[in-house]
């Protein structure tokens, strides 16, 4: 505790402070003082110090969470929820914060220690980061160079997706304050704090899929004709599809409307997702085209490994495992000559078998 | 009482360049602290237009579209997304061109939005369309001897996206510093593909009137006016065309200036205070 804290506290119990760890009023003359292990009454100035002196991680923590973390709510209970404030009492939160308290937000480690003056002193890196040394990283402090980080994978490849499990390495951001850390990870992951902390609160505003889809208008007006009053098969492809924890670290909390859940898994995440995105909705405007085809029977001829062949092709690009096929494993459906083979032996002018499409297929028409 | 400025801008699944222009006009009225706090939004970029306003903290928001013009997305999309409640675009009482702000609330955070028209019609605009042109050739007096084309996308979906093109080209003419000043579009009359009929000037300015670099103004437009076969490996600036100098500026939402309006249609609806705001963004060129 330093003097601006016993200031500032001596100055605040005229209003009084009545918080969980720290009680302190006045009658104007004297004061009373209270913790949990200790309660004073009828202090003096001078004895209201020595009290606040022998008490002193009472008084910082109730410093640091008065004047230091960031307003508003939702921000301070993110600053509580990294250092599991409220599981904890004030002693044995700070004995742990000295140590340092790790966090996971999505693909985020945060790092938050004790520094001076009960103020907490935070760092973030990628969650596979968290045994190198900061040395070995890329270091930043401004939160809006988190910006670059997030709008491209490893592979330099662009990310619409904030929260797709693709976030890259080899970076870590120090010597952040509680506001730096919050808007940091708004950066990274936006709004997942504030649908957190709605969350938390039981205010979650969920829009559901078929509320989300009929609001839309435009060149998306169209995916509401793909509720079509038969069941919920669509959207559970749709959900599997893109909202699976290898899609995306949201944890769906939408459902096909408030009365019909999703069998589809929603995902362990931390933060919830509350409406489909405008990536989903993108992706449905095209599968309502599609979907909307009526199917007919082709005729092809495949031996029972080309078949299983095309599986294997179908799972390696959805799982998107194609990067990772070695050059020579001819034993994999998804090799790149195994690929290229089974082109070679079935398409005739680019159809398999050589039969026509026909009429109405994707190639000839919308893009 | 605590101000956020919220700029809504389209964003894009696909090109990562569509989001620079909101980003850096955010970053330089920040740096300005005349707002607690500067959030960029998007239709298809995080923080969507729906979860934007609940990342900020202040309960007075002003709200400004990174847009061109008014329609389907000022009137529409944006007060539906954002949850204006009881947003009618008659409340902007607009020819097409004039909307200017209207305070309403947002039904999920219960703050109070000061919805303000596009940055593309505001008048201020027109200063950015002559510096653009300045930009791209490197003459802070151009002008005398030159033609300039502001290039819009036309009335695809909406008539008052050729209105706001028409307004600045019409603006800049009677300013009278151009020798010929014309509005040009790509899928209507008069077209930017036939550039050079429109103009006498040896020398000729097209800036178009996007908010970011992309498909439009990289490859279509480039590509159309004849300034090179293949838009992927880039053209010389100026190129000749029919024996005309083509100055091709680029969309005119990269130049940094665009800052300005964004910051002028927050103050047009009683954001911060104009003098110190002024200043501000002086210390910020």
């Amino acid at each position: 505790m330093n003097e601006d804290q016993f200031d500032a506290l001596q100055s605040a119990a005229e209003a009084g402070i009545d918080t969980e760890t720290l009680t302190v009023r006045t009658d104007g003359e004297t004061y009373d003082f209270v913790v949990p292990e200790a309660s004073y009454t009828g202090l003096s100035d001078d004895e209201l110090h020595a009290a606040a002196r022998r008490h002193r991680e009472y008084v910082t923590e109730w410093y640091f969470w008065t004047e230091v973390a960031p307003e508003p709510a939702q921000r301070r209970a993110f600053i509580r929820w990294v250092e599991q404030a409220d599981d904890q009492s004030v002693p044995e939160r700070r004995e742990r914060l000295q140590e340092g308290i790790r966090r996971e937000w999505g693909q985020l480690e945060i790092q938050v220690k004790l520094a001076e003056a009960g103020r907490r002193v935070y760092q973030l890196h990628h969650i596979d980061d968290s045994d190198e040394r900061v040395e070995d990283l890329t270091v930043h402090t401004d939160p809006h160079e988190a910006r670059e980080i997030r709008k491209s994978d490893e592979d330099g490849r662009y990310r619409p997706l904030s929260t797709a499990p693709t976030l890259r390495r080899g970076w870590a951001f120090v010597d952040l304050t509680p506001a730096a850390l919050v808007e940091t990870i708004e950066t990274f992951y936006p709004a997942t704090i504030a649908n957190w902390h709605r969350e938390q609160e039981g205010e979650l505003d969920v829009t559901h899929w078929h509320d989300a889809v009929t609001r839309q208008t435009g060149i998306y007006g169209v995916v509401e004709t793909w509720d079509r009053g038969e069941g919920t098969d669509h959207v559970e492809w749709v959900a599997e599809a893109c909202c699976a924890d290898s899609q995306c670290l949201k944890r769906r909390e939408w459902e096909y409307d408030e009365e019909t859940p999703l069998d589809a898994d929603g995902g362990d995440g931390t933060f919830p997702c509350r409406e489909p995105c405008s990536l989903v909705v993108s992706a449905a405007r095209k599968w309502t085209r599609i979907d909307a085809e009526e199917s007919r029977t082709y005729e092809f001829e495949l031996t029972p490994s080309e078949k299983e062949q095309l599986e294997e092709l179908i799972d390696a690009v959805a799982d998107g495992r194609t990067e990772e096929i070695r050059e020579a494993d001819f034993s994999d459906g998804a090799n790149r000559w195994r690929a290229r083979f089974l082109r070679a032996k079935l398409f005739e002018d680019g159809n398999l078998d050589g039969v026509p499409t026909g009429d109405g297929g994707a190639a000839e028409g919308d893009h | 009482m605590e101000q956020a400025l919220v700029i809504a801008a389209h964003g894009s699944h696909l090109n990562p360049g569509s989001s620079e222009p909101a980003f850096a006009h955010a970053d330089r009225i920040r740096a300005t602290g005349l707002f607690e706090e500067v959030r960029e939004t998007f239709w298809k970029e995080e923080p969507h237009f729906r979860e934007g306003l609940r990342t900020v903290a202040p309960d007075e928001v002003y709200l400004v579209p990174l847009f061109i013009s008014e329609g389907y997305f000022t009137e529409q999309v944006l007060p539906r997304e954002f949850r204006l409640e009881g947003f009618d675009p008659a409340d902007w009482d607009s020819d097409g061109t004039t909307a200017d702000h209207t305070t309403l609330t947002a039904a999920d955070v219960g703050k109070t939005v000061h919805y303000c028209g596009p940055v593309g019609t505001h008048e201020a605009m027109s200063d950015v369309i002559i510096r653009r042109a300045e930009s791209v050739t490197g003459d802070t007096e151009v002008g005398s001897g030159v033609g300039l084309a502001v290039v819009g996308h036309g009335t695809e979906r909406n008539e008052n996206s050729a209105k706001a093109i028409q307004y600045h080209a019409d603006r800049i003419r009677e300013r009278g510093r151009f020798d010929e000043v014309q509005a040009l579009f790509m899928d209507e009359e008069p077209e930017v593909d036939d550039v050079t009929d429109h103009f006498e000037s040896e020398d000729v300015v097209v800036v178009p009137l996007f908010v970011a670099d992309g498909y439009h103004t990289q490859e279509d437009i480039p590509g159309d006016m004849g300034l090179t076969e293949d838009p992927a490996s880039g053209w010389e600036t100026p190129t000749v065309v029919d024996g005309t100098r083509i100055w091709y500026a680029g969309a005119v939402g990269t130049e940094p200036l665009l800052a300005e309006v964004v910051l002028e249609r927050a103050l047009d609806a009683g954001a911060a205070d104009s003098t110190s705001a002024a200043r501000a963004m002086e210390g910020t060129r």
